[in-house]
């Protein structure tokens, strides 16, 4: 009934948000705006801080950019293996998971745990597994040739190689989230649903199909259009595999791109970062897009 | 009589089904439990393995028989590790100090106080959640650089003290306080300020905790914007500090020390995680992705 | 302390983006609450019986009108300086302090001169926790105590400042049946041992009759009736009123005066010497039939409820304007559950006028035929 609160002065709220306003004005509002027309100020110099016009010539020189160009085909490759790989695995452990009653929350501590390491430093532990030195073949090439295969070097040798350690460490990142995320949305199913359709003889296979996978649908669709997101700003655990110097390793990423442009060793081109940052939000903006049409025409909550 | 031998051979065939499904289950959990463990088995174990011993490995031995702890010694004098933790230290304390006190004031302000443009502003706030922090951080380190906060902790700290979807969350936290009791505290003569300590803050714990371990994590693994904020080694976070030992410390080939640098870096937030499980991962499952 | 509210209207702006209509919760309310009385306001949901309290609290503020605590004009204090304890419909307890804690939080607002030392505070704390009989679970949390004593808790904490006007919010609708019974008791019992003028809101008019000494009666913002619960019952100035007050019910007929006399339906039931003919509205109370073999208001024999002390004869009247004619007789009463008819004379004194159009009361002398 007295859902109108005091009106004593409208200060009072401004005060109090003043803080955060100020904080985002400055860091996040102003740069926003700012980063699209540092995107179209062409030739600008960050000494003198002029420039000489506006144009699409940035947007131009970046995309003519073979750094750029192998940048997008890494991040897409990455995308695409591992953001279906993840789902899937992820939902398969939280089947099992959600399955079993002992060890039950030793196996979900267990797998959560790469959450909270640091990307950086568990990536350098994979970068020593997989690494080939003068000494050592590296941990991984001896299980190979254990096996009977050849020893290859993943860090600095192919490129599927490196792609491959890239995904797995990609993985391996990313799986506590959604495993998090997949085994409490498989706990909610009510169980009354399960028990209704072993009565009434359904296979496994079949309540997995027909009950399981549409109940936790929107949660899946949900960890693959974050899955997507996070795939496409793939940067630390690149340079925690491959150092800093990406577009030597010829493992670059988009985001890579635009700090290697901003600083780094090809440093200093806050215009050409801007490009590359705008495009990127551009192709993320879309997939998320396009992500969001499928599962509303497929998710039926 | 035929019935019952069915029955009982129905019941052994399900029996053994449910055996081997539980096998099999058991089987690719403890697989994945491994790919995960593994890597910490193998940075552990590094760590203790002597230089020599390691370099004399031409086939990596997966144990040790002479542990030593000299590597660990080593990762602290002969790399700054120590100033690394330290500052990583201060920059999580302080950020998530001022954050939480930035984050309460507004989601008070959003759930408690009443004034002109509160929702088209609360609209706004939630409308940049979509943006992604690297579209920002290009001006940002522009902005960092002209007022010559480069290589400070004020430089380090400052971006990113806010976090709208916090906000967000405490707000919807507050706002399941009844307003009642904000009445009953205004009958009783309290101050908004002095109700938002004693009652609304109190009352909102368990999430701020979370909201706090969430922040932490974030802040002790932060890579990329204090790599492009800081270059001298002085104000080096752990991330950068990792990359640098890998880059130029222990001059390259020394696994040992860097894995018992990574050790040291990784053992707070698994401790931090390990006692308090429970609320990171419902923390998590809440709304966090990492990074 | 007496409270007074003169001409007290509130209008809320309206919510609508097209057509924003005003509504006005309360209208023009004058009333005098003489110190030390417990008044009931009553009124169906919506009636503006909770925002009256929250304009005595001072939660709201008045659109026009003024409220006096004895002879000062408050209407422009904050509610904290008023001196009101407040309790509300669900408490509003802390849920993270203690009992104690919860008590003790009006008197650590206390500022400046008024200021009371830990040992005091404790004191009066503990003073009002035996008061209303929970100085035993001063260390439990809100969680761990019933619906009853988390009420008892409320009411403490709102006496604990010794308020010159307690104001309670419907305190009774959270309890079940049972403890709202033994918990109204209790209110009485804690209102008359320390005399505060009390003034609470409800929707139920059996509750408020029971402990109240007085009841205002409102519906859409007007107080309709102000009086001693007997009194208002009994002489209710509008249909409305005499509807809302009673179980069962008011059982209404559509009712004609014509020579003197009224009738219902076909049925003259009564004398009216000094009324003028009209058509009426007539409110027959159910402790007002009496089963008699000659009586002549004749309706169609329905049912009988058995309630022990009474029994509850439910028929029909082709002029009644409630579904059913419910009738409380007494238990030695022989009702022929066969007959399709049941026969009744009426009570003049239970028998009351309405105008049909205003539905006000039409008073006048009623005698039996």
């Amino acid at each position: 009934m007295i859902k109108k609160k005091w009106r004593d002065s409208g200060l009072k709220g401004w005060l109090y948000l003043l803080p955060a306003i100020l904080f985002l004005g400055v860091f996040m509002v102003y740069p926003l705006i700012d980063v699209f027309v540092y995107s179209f100020e062409e030739g600008y110099n960050s000494a003198s801080q002029t420039h000489f016009g506006i144009g699409l010539y940035n947007y131009s020189y970046v995309l003519h950019d073979p750094y750029f160009l192998q940048a997008v085909r890494n991040t897409f490759l990455l995308v695409i293996i591992t953001v279906p790989l993840s789902t899937g695995i992820a939902l398969l452990i939280s089947v099992g998971l959600n399955s079993v009653r002992p060890l039950r929350n030793l196996f979900q501590t267990v797998y959560f745990l790469p959450y909270v390491t640091n990307t950086l430093a568990v990536g350098l532990v994979f970068m020593i597994l997989f690494k080939k030195t003068a000494y050592s073949d590296g941990l991984i090439n001896l299980l190979i040739t254990w096996f009977g295969g050849d020893s290859v070097d993943f860090i600095d040798g192919p490129y599927w190689a490196k792609m491959f350690v890239l995904c797995l460490y990609t993985i391996w990142v990313v799986m506590p989230f959604k495993i998090l995320i997949l085994t409490s949305a498989l706990a909610s199913v009510n169980r009354q649903l399960y028990q209704a359709a072993r009565v009434d003889g359904t296979s496994a296979f079949r309540i997995f199909m027909r009950i399981t996978l549409p109940m936790i649908s929107p949660m899946i669709f949900y960890l693959i259009i974050t899955g997507f997101i996070g795939a496409f700003k793939a940067y630390s655990d690149v340079v925690a595999l491959f150092g800093t110097d990406l577009n030597a390793a010829e493992m670059n990423t988009i985001v890579g791109y635009v700090y290697d442009m901003l600083y780094g060793d090809s440093g200093g081109y806050p215009s050409y970062a801007s490009a590359a940052a705008v495009i990127l939000f551009a192709i993320v903006l879309t997939v998320t897009c396009i992500n969001l049409m499928v599962s509303k025409r497929k998710v039926r909550f | 009589m035929n019935n019952s031998r069915d029955y009982i051979k129905i019941e052994r065939t399900a029996k053994a089904r449910r055996t081997t499904a539980g096998v099999v289950t058991y089987f690719f959990l403890a697989v994945w439990a491994v790919i995960v463990l593994f890597p910490f088995y193998w940075m552990l174990l590094t760590s203790v393995k002597s230089y020599s011993a390691y370099n004399a490995e031409n086939i990596p031995q997966f144990f040790t028989l002479s542990p030593t702890l000299q590597n660990y010694a080593d990762a602290f004098t002969e790399v700054p590790l120590g100033r690394y933790l330290f500052n990583t230290t201060i920059f999580t304390v302080v950020t998530t100090a001022v954050m939480l006190a930035v984050i309460t004031l507004a989601a008070f302000a959003f759930a408690r106080l009443d004034f002109r443009g509160k929702n088209v502003m609360f609209v706004l706030f939630l409308s940049l959640m979509m943006i992604p922090s690297e579209l920002v951080i290009i001006t940002n380190f522009v902005t960092i650089t002209n007022l010559e906060m480069r290589n400070t902790f004020p430089g380090l700290i400052l971006p990113s003290v806010t976090s709208v979807f916090y906000i967000y969350l405490l707000k919807e936290n507050f706002e399941q306080i009844p307003d009642s009791l904000y009445y009953a505290a205004k009958v009783d003569g309290t101050s908004d300020l002095k109700y938002l300590f004693k009652v609304m803050i109190p009352i909102s714990k368990p999430t701020l905790i979370t909201v706090t371990i969430l922040k932490v994590i974030e802040c002790w693994n932060s890579y990329v914007w204090p790599r492009l904020i800081t270059d001298d080694e002085n104000y080096y976070l752990v991330s950068n500090g990792i990359q640098e030992i890998r880059e130029n410390g222990f001059g390259r080939e020394n696994i040992p020390a860097m894995m018992a640098a990574v050790v040291v870096i990784s053992v707070p937030l698994i401790v931090l995680f390990l006692i308090f499980r429970n609320k990171i991962m419902a923390g998590v499952s809440r709304g966090g992705t990492k990074g | 302390m007496k409270v007074v509210l003169q001409n007290l209207t509130k209008k809320f702006p309206g919510r609508g983006r097209k057509n924003p209509v005003e509504v006005t919760a309360v209208n023009d309310f004058t009333f005098e609450i003489p110190d030390g009385e417990l008044v009931g306001l009553l009124g169906p949901s919506g009636c503006g019986k909770s925002t009256a309290l929250n304009l005595i609290s001072g939660l709201l503020k008045p659109t026009g009108g003024r409220i006096f605590f004895g002879e000062d004009d408050i209407t422009d204090l904050p509610p904290e300086s008023r001196g009101v304890g407040l309790v509300f419909q669900n408490y509003a307890l802390y849920p993270h302090l203690t009992v104690k804690q919860n008590i003790l939080f009006p008197l650590q607002n206390l500022k400046g001169k008024d200021k009371l030392s830990k040992a005091v505070m404790l004191e009066k704390a503990t003073e009002a926790a035996k008061l209303v009989q929970i100085d035993g679970l001063m260390d439990r949390r809100p969680g761990e105590l019933s619906g009853g004593q988390q009420q008892r808790v409320a009411i403490a904490r709102a006496l604990v400042k010794m308020p010159g006007v307690l104001l309670l919010d419907e305190p009774l609708s959270n309890l079940d049946a049972r403890l709202r019974l033994q918990t109204r008791e209790e209110i009485r019992r804690i209102q008359r041992e320390t005399g505060i003028t009390t003034i609470f809101v409800t929707h139920d008019q059996e509750e408020a009759m029971s402990i109240s000494d007085r009841i205002v009666v409102m519906k859409e913002g007007v107080a309709q009736q102000i009086g001693k619960p007997q009194e208002v019952y009994d002489d209710p100035v509008n249909l409305f009123v005499g509807r809302f007050l009673g179980t069962p019910p008011i059982n209404v007929f559509a009712g004609r005066c014509r020579d003197g006399r009224l009738y219902l339906g076909e049925d003259a039931v009564l004398r009216v010497p000094g009324i003028a003919d009209q058509d009426v509205c007539v409110g027959v109370r159910p402790e007002g039939f009496v089963l008699q073999e000659e009586g002549t208001l004749r309706c169609e024999f329905g049912s009988v409820e058995v309630m022990g002390r009474d029994i509850s004869v439910v028929s029909g009247h082709s002029a009644s304007l409630n579904p059913t004619v419910r009738s409380i007789i007494a238990a030695e009463n022989r009702v022929d559950r066969e007959s399709a008819v049941v026969r009744f004379s009426l009570k003049p004194q239970k028998v009351l006028l309405f105008n049909k159009e205003t539905e006000e009361r039409i008073y006048g002398e009623m005698l039996a035929l």
